[in-house]
């Protein structure tokens, strides 16, 4: 392989490796702290020993977060240090801000995992919310230099790479960082509440349960089965925004998105299917008439930029569409599976059926894919450039070749790393069963 | 000052705290590592209760020593990126075991021995690897090849300066953090532990100093502009030297309780030990980020970016250090956390 696709590949699945933990610590904490507010207003020891299995779990999965999220800031100065050079100069302060975050999230998390016995109620829920405040601040910040990539602002370059005329604030707030950061941060809550869903539906489709346990998992389930139904349709009305988005700021980006190649009015929306480069069309999607043109500019008659209008070297690869049609298609389908379940459980007054309840337990594994498909869709799809314009990912990359023995230890960890945590996960919640917990905090 | 001086220094001022932190997870991962099997002493309960807390925050200020790193002197990126990308990207993976399986120490105890001797393990590799990045900036190990930047491994390997780098770094790295122990274990009114920290600070003290002089003799001939800057300014490291001194006597004064040793006084003397050496090195070290390829002025940030920058660091440790005294006080402080059975 190629020194710049080892380093693409290498970044990519670090990224890949990250989003996963990352994604859980910045919902996690706002379901805790959803289970201490309902604790506090119901008085249900279930609900205190949700936010206190959860912190666990959480405590877990944070050592891999912060020690992936490491290696990938490492990794960016590394990999791509000619990148790095031109982020230093325009787009250092959300990195710088991120700390902060960080700092503010690890002191308080080490507050309430470790003195939480020792605080009052309420600068115990106040910590649980720093941390979580923390989290979604350092998730918006680090979109905020993802976004920055694919709409750069706030800066000149000129013919030799010199950068001039540095405006912070402008780089800061360049015009994709709004839908995108919103886009990120409600697609993680949604993903971490299916997520929670899918453990309570797999605990409830045990036989054995006894009713104290199965009460416990339903209150679970209910809970995750409401915030994920909300942050599921706010992330597709959101995402919508994000495809207008594109359509004003970066056309290329969805017109490959969409496999569209000639431009047009009235323009089909293809779903399914893959791109073909030869026939110059989607095969075997299912096409909506006029529905492209409406989600870019909300009327049919929208003109939607097609991608022959840039020369072939500049398009991404056409398989992003494959990615983003398995995003779109998990938003959606997730949508109808919670209110379905809600309605099932509240209009219907029955209780959920197998394969209901096997359908949950696939819910959070799918919300993952879409985070995964999504990322990669946003950074493939930016290919050839990694700064838009700006920078091509050929001459971002290092030249080292040391980036292949790294890329084999690398991916080595990661595979061994999910078998372990995934491996300690169950061995600790075995080990301490949600029944002697109840028992033990009871006397 | 020129703003990029003021920029490395405040660079050497964070790889300070990263290395007085680090220095105290490191080794207090590697002494709950020996002690682990220990039933005669509590001193592996007292090296995990400090770190249990604290890793994150330590792990957080290395994070924050690399990107002050890119966003002060973003020229240098190039170079250091391909210089470093081996031994940085070995240190990452290396480091990613050791938090994980210490985390993951403490949620299955069956495992529990494994778990800690790999993270004690690592708690000496990582610091070995880290130093060992010192005497590549001194100069002698690059080559630049089709203006492309080599590390030469094998003279690198094969020099006697980085084994006593290495050596430099392990014997500092458990010193700071037995004297640091003892006082934690003093907090906490174990004097078993606290006895054995005394100990090893007793015999690994001269060691690291001896250590230290002998380091600069063995620096290659490449580093002869270094090692003349150093004995050129001997008032910083006679400073230094005297605060150790200093500290090392404050271990065998008996304290109002009888027992030999002031902990509290012989940290603080450390620490500024460390302080005013660190700053001597990175004063000696200038102009120089690698001899004699890149310097601090030429891979230097624009100025005006450099000062909002610095707005945004006082800001936020403005509103951080209130964080930082609930943290001490709940951990370094409260007899509760530190006496639990
Ligand atoms: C649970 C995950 C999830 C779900 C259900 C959706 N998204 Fe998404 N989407 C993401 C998770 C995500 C993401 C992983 O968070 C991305 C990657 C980069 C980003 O900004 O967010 C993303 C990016 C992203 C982009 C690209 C932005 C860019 O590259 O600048 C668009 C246009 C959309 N999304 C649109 C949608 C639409 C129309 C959805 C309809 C249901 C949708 N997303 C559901
Ligand atoms: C949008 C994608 C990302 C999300 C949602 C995300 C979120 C998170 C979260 C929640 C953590 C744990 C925070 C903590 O407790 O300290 C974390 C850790 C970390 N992330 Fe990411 N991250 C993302 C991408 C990145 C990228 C691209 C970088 C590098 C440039 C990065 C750098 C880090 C670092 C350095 C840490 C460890 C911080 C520490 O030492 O505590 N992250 N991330
Ligand atoms: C969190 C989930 C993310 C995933 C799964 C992800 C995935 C990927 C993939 C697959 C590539 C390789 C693309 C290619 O070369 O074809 C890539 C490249 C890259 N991504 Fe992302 N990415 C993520 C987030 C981010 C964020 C938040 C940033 C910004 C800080 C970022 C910055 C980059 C850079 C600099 C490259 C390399 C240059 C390039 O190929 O354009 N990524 N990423």
């Amino acid at each position: 392989m190629d020194i710049v696709v080892m380093a693409r590949v290498l970044f990519g699945s670090s990224m890949g490796f990250h989003i996963i933990y990352a994604t859980i610590g910045v919902g996690l904490p706002i379901m805790i702290i959803l289970a201490e507010v309902m604790y506090w207003i119901k008085k249900d020891e279930h609900y205190a020993l949700m936010a206190k299995r959860w912190t666990k779990g959480f405590a877990i999965l944070l050592a891999v977060s912060i020690a992936s999220g490491t290696i990938v800031a490492v990794l960016l100065s590394l990999l791509f240090p000619n990148f790095m050079e031109i982020v230093g100069q325009v787009i250092s302060l959300p990195f710088q801000l991120e700390i902060f975050a960080f700092l503010i999230e690890a002191v308080f998390m080490s507050i309430y995992l470790y003195a939480a016995d020792r605080l009052p109620q309420g600068l115990r829920v106040l910590s649980i919310t720093l941390v979580a405040m923390g989290a979604t601040a350092s998730a918006i910040l680090i979109t905020d230099v993802h976004a920055w990539m694919n709409t750069p602002a706030g800066f000149d370059i000129s013919e030799d790479g010199t950068i001039t005329n540095v405006n912070v604030w402008n780089a800061f707030f360049n015009p994709s960082f709004g839908v995108t950061a919103i886009h990120v941060t409600l697609s993680a809550y949604m993903t971490v509440a299916f997520l929670i869903a899918s453990i309570a539906a797999i605990r409830l489709m045990k036989r054995h349960l006894s009713s104290e346990e199965r009460s416990y998992h339903k209150k679970a389930l209910m809970i995750a089965l409401y915030f994920g139904a909300a942050m599921s349709l706010a992330t597709a009305i959101n995402g919508h925004e994000t495809a207008q988005m594109l359509h004003e700021e970066n056309p290329r980006k969805l017109a490959a998105a969409e496999g569209l190649f000639e431009t047009t009015r009235y323009a089909g929306l293809s779903i399914g299917g893959y791109t073909s480069l030869e026939d110059q069309e989607v095969k075997y999607a299912i096409e909506i008439p006029n529905a492209l043109s409406f989600l870019a500019g909300d009327r049919f008659d929208t003109e939607v930029i097609g991608l022959n209008e840039y020369p072939e070297e500049l398009w991404p690869p056409l398989y992003v569409h494959i990615l983003f049609n398995i995003m779109v298609g998990i938003g959606t389908l997730l949508i109808v599976l919670s209110l379905a379940a809600l309605f099932w459980k509240h209009v219907l007054k029955r209780e959920f059926p197998g394969w209901m309840l096997a359908l949950l337990v696939v819910s959070g594994p799918l919300a993952v894919i879409a985070i995964e498909a999504g990322w990669c869709f946003s950074c493939i799809g930016r290919q050839p450039w990694t700064i838009t314009d700006v920078l091509p990912t050929a001459e971002a990359a290092t030249g080292s070749s040391s980036v292949g023995i790294l890329l084999i230890s690398f991916l080595t960890l990661y595979v061994v790393l999910l078998f372990v945590t995934g491996f300690v996960m169950r061995y600790y919640f075995k080990r301490n069963p949600m029944e002697q917990e109840l028992t033990a905090g009871n006397g | 000052m020129e703003p990029s001086i003021l920029a490395v220094t405040i660079l050497w001022t964070l790889l300070f705290i990263y290395a007085m932190l680090g220095s105290l997870d490191f080794g207090a991962g590697f002494w709950g590592m020996i002690y682990g099997k220990n039933d005669q002493t509590s001193a592996s309960q007292i090296a995990n209760r400090f770190l249990s807390p604290t890793w994150e925050v330590t792990n957080v200020f290395f994070v924050i020593f690399v990107v002050a790193l890119v966003s002060f002197f973003p020229f240098a990126t190039t170079m250091l990126g391909s210089l470093l990308l081996l031994p940085v990207g070995m240190g990452l993976l290396l480091l990613t075991i050791r938090t994980t399986f210490m985390v993951f120490a403490n949620h299955a105890n069956k495992y529990r021995d494994l778990l800690i001797i790999t993270s004690g393990l690592t708690g000496l590799i990582i610091p070995a690897l880290l130093v060992s990045m010192l005497p590549i900036t001194l100069g002698g190990f690059v080559e630049i090849v089709d203006d492309y930047p080599q590390l030469l491994y094998g003279e690198l390997l094969t020099h006697p300066t980085l084994y006593m780098h290495i050596a430099f770094g392990l014997t500092t790295e458990l010193f700071i953090s037995a004297v640091f122990l003892m006082d934690y274990s003093k907090e906490a009114e174990d004097w078993s532990a606290y006895q054995t920290y005394r100990k090893h600070a007793l015999w690994l003290g001269p060691v690291s100093i001896i250590i230290a002089i002998l380091t600069i003799e063995t620096m290659p001939a490449d580093a002869a502009w270094f090692v003349d800057s150093v004995k050129g300014n001997p008032i910083w490291f006679g400073l230094s030297l005297l605060f150790f001194l200093l500290g090392y006597a404050f271990l065998f004064i008996k304290g109002k309780n009888g027992r030999k040793g002031l902990a509290r006084l012989a940290v603080l003397s450390i620490i500024i030990q460390y302080g005013i050496a660190i700053y001597a090195y990175g004063s000696a070290h200038l102009p120089y980020l690698i001899y004699p390829d890149l310097t601090v002025g030429g891979s230097f940030t624009n100025p005006t970016v450099f000062y909002k920058l610095l707005i945004v660091y006082a800001g936020g440790f403005a509103i951080l250090i209130p964080a930082f005294i609930l943290f001490w006080r709940l951990f370094l402080k409260d007899q509760r956390y530190l006496k639990q059975p």
